[in-house]
């Protein structure tokens, strides 16, 4: 079809170049054409990429942190049967204090969250910072520096994306006051509440304040604040939710009955 | 531009087409990985902090 037009056997493909006589506009605009083409197929891609590609990735990765991470209890890695002590077991009260670890280094991830209302496999990890480039797009959950750790009073302010890059907080309109958000670290269990929810602008830094909503007033509680994106595809607002520390118990006691089905 | 591509593209029909395909790939995989993480951070989407 495309074969050479030679006359016969034996000669050399010599393509008669199809001369088209076009003015130097219509060839302008014939680039200019394909160019917009192309950029119409690019913007298609990047779409597909930011959409799909990156919660791909982003769900390897966590995958691969939570794996890596050996003290993380779970369905998937349940706890050994708890060895029976003398030693009191179970449920603590939040008014006897809790271990509360050191901020740790950025990027260093140091706790897990699991919320029953997201469905039993919801396991994310934690990490320290909230830049996009180092820890949220690529290690889920990021912990505020400065605020509180989990268990210590004041507020335990975490952030994560609610669409893309593995969407970590995507079902967190669905969460109702009173549903748990289960915090552990490689010691202890601490065991939020949801309190309430709202929505704010970017620029209500007062709603990861240690008493939120309320700066430079003095904690006596430990509280949780989760911040993500609203509405979803849109950075216009943050959705906002606040928790209470219910209880706290050491991992070596065994599993939160929240997370058991038990509650 | 497509066009001087297909002819400048060597041998029969068929291969054009792989050599076509296989670019396709080349730039696809290239903006997944390098151009795409690039640009991201300067879409007004995605934000999800608070900060001043």
């Amino acid at each position: 079809m495309s074969g050479p037009d030679g006359p016969g056997p034996g000669t050399t493909p010599a393509r008669p170049r199809a001369v088209r006589r076009r003015s130097v506009g219509a060839a302008v605009v014939g680039v200019l054409g394909e160019l917009l083409v192309t950029l119409g197929v690019l913007l298609g891609l990047f779409v597909v990429w930011q959409l799909w590609w990156t919660d791909v990735v982003a769900g390897q990765r966590q995958a691969e942190l939570v794996s890596s991470m050996d003290w993380v209890r779970s369905e998937a890695q349940p706890a050994p049967t708890p060895a029976p002590s003398a030693e009191p077991t179970g449920p603590r009260d939040p008014t006897d204090p809790p271990p509360v670890i050191d901020e740790p280094a950025f990027a260093t991830t140091f706790a897990s969250l699991q919320v029953p209302r997201w469905g039993p496999d919801y396991l994310q990890m934690i990490s320290q910072g909230t830049t996009r480039r180092e820890i949220l797009d690529v290690l889920g959950l990021g912990h505020y520096e400065g605020t509180a750790m989990p268990g210590q009073v004041g507020n335990f302010a975490v952030a994560g994306h609610r669409t893309t890059y593995g969407k970590p907080l995507n079902r967190v309109e669905e969460l109702q006051v009173g549903d748990a958000l289960v915090v552990q670290t490689p010691e202890t269990w601490y065991v939020y509440t949801v309190s309430s929810t709202e929505v704010v602008t970017p620029r209500d830094v007062q709603v990861i304040a240690p008493v939120p909503g309320q700066p430079g007033a003095v904690p006596t509680g430990a509280v949780m604040t989760l911040t993500t994106c609203h509405p979803m595809y849109s950075a216009r607002e943050r959705f906002i939710v606040h928790a209470d520390l219910k209880y706290w118990m050491p991992v070596a006691d065994g599993t939160p009955a929240e997370l058991t089905g038990g509650a | 531009m497509y066009a001087w591509l297909w002819r400048a593209l060597p041998g029969p029909r068929w291969l054009r087409l792989l050599l076509l395909l296989a670019l396709a790939v080349a730039v696809v995989a290239a903006c997944f990985t390098w151009v795409f993480p690039a640009i991201a951070p300067y879409m007004p989407f995605n934000d999800i902090t608070v900060d001043e």
